[in-house]
């Protein structure tokens, strides 16, 4: 059975925004697309950037690849800032009941020495390669070209930051919050010589000038083989060795991972599928960024899976550039 | 094994400072080029006191939290037409004004902090820069979302962005943010994390939400509400920039200065949309533009300037020409959109009689005196069915872009006018402030987008009127613009109540 309440109905004038309107036709528009789609500034900008004279604010030509229209990108997860906030705080709320019941059932005393070691030389000083990812994302938000596709990076940028600290407290939490977890973990960034081709990597990410090939670098590559390598080898690696409580911890990453790769796939595939030119400069980029993770990612891999535990992670990589048309 | 205890404080350093390393693969200026080539000196970033302490997953946990309660409440408004319950469908202006003036410089402002969110070399001003540009994009589309019902029921704002870009009073907020991105990052935040965020925003963003309040705007109040500890969060950031920045070396001290008389003046000229937005759009009225200038100008603004003292900083350059222009400012830009009514993409209209009387209590030494015998005499003009538009195109003014009608404070009765010479060409401004901006730096201001220029190069959809305010700029002529009485939005207005009060005649008859 059904009540119905009568209300006043008034007659609205228009159905959305002009700017939705034309671009999705004259009705009722989501909250996604009114807030996304054609609201950055696009032309008429009063001075060029002391930083960079000879482009405009919103220059296009800040990215070798080529759009003819920017506002075709969509996030599968049409995420505009209310989702995306709701969206992390479900999964930090998770999260945080997680690490509560790590500690507060000491499950750091159960692990054994050995498998903390190699979690802290490992897995907690990938925190400073999040920060890598954060101030790349963030490189890519302020250059690109249109909300509905930057904003997705502020997104990624953020997350990684708060990836950052939540790697961090899993060195806090294995040492009784004392610091000097964190401390060797740094050590083994800065000078371990399994650790120095990703750092390597990542600073010379930090360099790049066009903001979609940091993209390609960070989100597509790096991420893409690091991911598959910490959070499903390492993970099962570390399980059968007795540390399977450590799951609870990096549920938020797998979790981000999963979401986080239905945009970039989509912004792949979208721009990929636009012209040759894009596809062929991608795949440049690819082939480049590849080749150096790769041989980079290897003395990791080796101490912290073994034995052929990059190859599992390229085939992963493989199959997602297949998926995007590469 | 009992857990150490660690305090907020360290924790914080742990999880964002302690993230930081000492690059050795590349070069620090590689990876931070722009940290050196406006002269400011960083000795220590080391130093920089984090403004706030939030980690992200307290960052989504209480943002989650507001946007929940926000959009709990936008929903419940435009399912009961909450729009029916503002006081006066002149008011929907105010915020008509809003959407399409000020929402698109919040997104710049996302833009600018994810910008200096990269650039600057601190990893603790990065991350307390990041948390603020992910916050002005929440500030733009919530916005967005507060105003997509209004949208639905009133006209102009349904083409804002469009507009942003083109419409010639929106080039004031619009050069104003090119200004402030197109600045090297230390620029930008004294610019908008100090001057703007800091200094002007009871004068800005406070009065839109207070307006709203006063004028039964439940859904932009709300937003208003919801983004309060936002703004607290911006105002600590603006007032540690500062500071660091004068406590690094004692060589930042005058350029900072420089940049605090800049963009002071750059936002005195802004907020003049402001004080006639207050003086004139609200039919409930807050205040008067001149006591929100003295409480939070001249007050809390005279005592942030005293505290500054200690590093040498001084008050803005023109801040005496700012304080005497609170006696005349909103008149005079009110008169100023009054006479161009027929190119806004919003609706004006003369202050009715006991909203004279207002006035004249307000500004007892200037209004009966300057406004009132012009503003009666356009009255009158009105009802004699001639109301009063001006058919020339403006000049404005090189640096502000607001047409060039404030007056000699002086003499309040002539114009304010002054030039400067750059490369052969002669350059127009409003005010000794705009000229000196200008003066500084004239290859930056001489490629001012100037809409009135544009026009007569033939750059904005072609030499007739219409072309310009209907095809380039998209107003809907006789229906946006033009005078409120008469227009669709009164009719509606009208319309609507009409209604209801028979539906209340009927009620009472049973
Ligand atoms: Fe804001
Ligand atoms: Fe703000
Ligand atoms: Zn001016």
């Amino acid at each position: 059975m059904s009540i119905e309440i009568k209300t006043a109905t008034l007659e609205p004038i228009r159905h959305t925004f002009e700017h939705t309107k034309r671009r999705f036709g004259d009705k009722p528009a989501s909250r996604y697309q009114e807030a996304s789609y054609d609201i950055a500034p696009e032309q008429n900008f009063h001075y060029r950037p002391l930083w960079q004279p000879e482009k405009e604010l919103f220059d296009q030509s800040r990215t070798a690849v080529r759009m003819e229209d920017w506002n075709v990108h969509k996030d599968p997860r049409q995420y505009y800032y209310g989702t995306y906030v709701q969206a992390r705080a479900k999964l930090q709320e998770v999260t945080e009941s997680n690490y509560a019941f790590f500690e507060k059932r000491g499950l750091a005393d159960r692990m054994n020495d050995e498998v903390k070691a190699k979690i802290i030389r490992c897995l907690v000083p990938l925190r400073h390669a999040e920060l890598g990812a954060n101030m790349n994302n963030m490189f890519a938000f302020s250059y690109g070209t249109a909300t509905v596709l930057n904003q997705g990076f502020l997104y990624q940028s953020m997350d990684r930051l708060g990836i950052a600290q939540y790697l961090s407290r899993i060195g806090l939490l294995l040492g009784g919050n004392s610091t000097e977890n964190l401390v060797a973990a740094k050590e083994f960034w800065m000078s371990d010589p399994a650790w120095q081709g990703i750092r390597r990597y990542i600073e010379n990410a930090l360099c790049l000038k066009d903001w979609f090939e940091v993209f390609i670098a960070q989100d597509v590559v790096l991420d893409t083989l690091l991911y598959d390598l910490m959070y499903r080898q390492f993970d099962e690696a570390i399980t059968e060795q007795g540390g399977s409580d450590l799951a609870m911890l990096t549920e938020f990453m797998q979790e981000w991972h999963k979401d986080s790769s239905r945009w970039v796939d989509a912004t792949l595939k979208t721009t990929v599928g636009e012209s040759e030119h894009n596809r062929e400069t991608i795949a440049g980029w690819i082939t480049d960024w590849q080749e150096k993770a790769v041989a980079d990612l290897a003395p990791l891999a080796e101490i912290a899976v073994g034995d052929g535990a990059i190859n599992a992670s390229v085939d992963v990589l493989n199959k997602r550039l297949a998926k995007a048309g590469l | 094994m009992s857990n150490r205890k660690i305090n907020m404080k360290e924790k914080y350093r742990l999880l964002t400072r302690d993230l930081e390393w000492e690059y050795s693969y590349r070069d620090y200026k590689e990876i931070f080029p722009m940290e050196e080539f406006e002269g400011i000196k960083i000795t220590d970033w080391s130093k920089w006191e984090d403004p706030f302490r939030l980690t992200m997953d307290a960052y989504w946990k209480y943002q989650a939290e507001k946007e929940k309660k926000l959009y709990a409440i936008l929903d419940a408004f435009a399912q009961n037409n909450g729009q029916q319950n503002v006081t006066d469908a002149r008011y929907v202006n105010a915020i008509k004004l809003f959407l399409t003036g000020i929402s698109p410089g919040e997104h710049q402002a996302a833009m600018g902090f994810g910008h200096v969110g990269r650039q600057l070399g601190g990893v603790g001003a990065r991350v307390a820069c990041q948390m603020q540009a992910i916050d002005e994009l929440r500030h733009v589309q919530t916005q967005i979302h507060a105003m997509s019902h209004y949208n639905k029921f009133f006209d102009g704002f349904q083409d804002f962005s469009h507009m942003h870009d083109r419409v010639w009073y929106l080039s004031v907020p619009k050069s104003f943010f090119d200004d402030a991105r197109t600045a090297g990052p230390f620029e930008y935040m004294v610019a908008i994390g100090f001057s703007f965020e800091y200094v002007l925003t009871n004068l800005l963003f406070v009065p839109f939400m207070s307006g709203a309040a006063y004028n039964g705007d439940m859904a932009t109040v709300t937003f208003g509400f919801s983004a309060q500890s936002d703004e607290a969060r911006h105002m600590t950031l603006g007032l540690e920039i500062i500071k660091f920045l004068l406590e690094q070396h004692p060589d930042n001290v005058p350029i900072v200065q420089r940049w605090i008389n800049k963009w002071f003046w750059r936002g005195t000229r802004m907020l003049a949309l402001v004080a006639m937005m207050m003086d004139y759009m609200l039919p409930n009225k807050v205040m008067s533009w001149k006591e929100a200038w003295e409480v939070y100008f001249e007050e809390a603004g005279g005592a942030l300037f005293k505290d500054l003292a200690r590093y040498g900083i001084e008050m803005p350059a023109y801040a005496k020409t700012a304080i005497a222009e609170k006696e005349h400012i909103s008149h005079q830009a009110w008169s100023i959109f009054y006479n161009y009514g027929h190119a806004a993409a919003f609706h004006t209209w003369m202050p009715t009689e006991e909203e004279m009387d207002w006035l004249s209590e307000k500004y007892p030494d200037t209004f009966d005196k300057y406004y009132r015998p012009r503003f009666e005499k356009w009255r009158e003009m009105e009802a004699a069915g001639e109301r009063f538009y001006n058919p020339t195109l403006p000049m404005l003014c090189q640096t502000c872009q607001i047409p060039m009608g404030f007056t000699d404070m002086e003499d309040p009765t002539s114009t304010f006018y002054r030039q400067s010479e750059y490369d052969g060409e002669r350059y127009n401004f409003c005010s000794d402030g705009c000229k000196d901006i200008f003066d500084y730096e004239p290859e930056k201001y001489v490629q001012s987008w100037l809409p009135v220029h544009q026009i007569y190069q033939g750059n904005c959809g072609g030499a007739e009127m219409e072309e310009v305010l209907g095809e380039y700029y998209k107003i809907n002529l006789g229906v946006d613009n033009m005078d409120f009485h008469g227009s669709p939005d009164e009719q509606r207005w009208n319309a609507w109540h009409n209604l209801s009060s028979a539906e209340d005649k009927l009620k009472q008859a049973s």
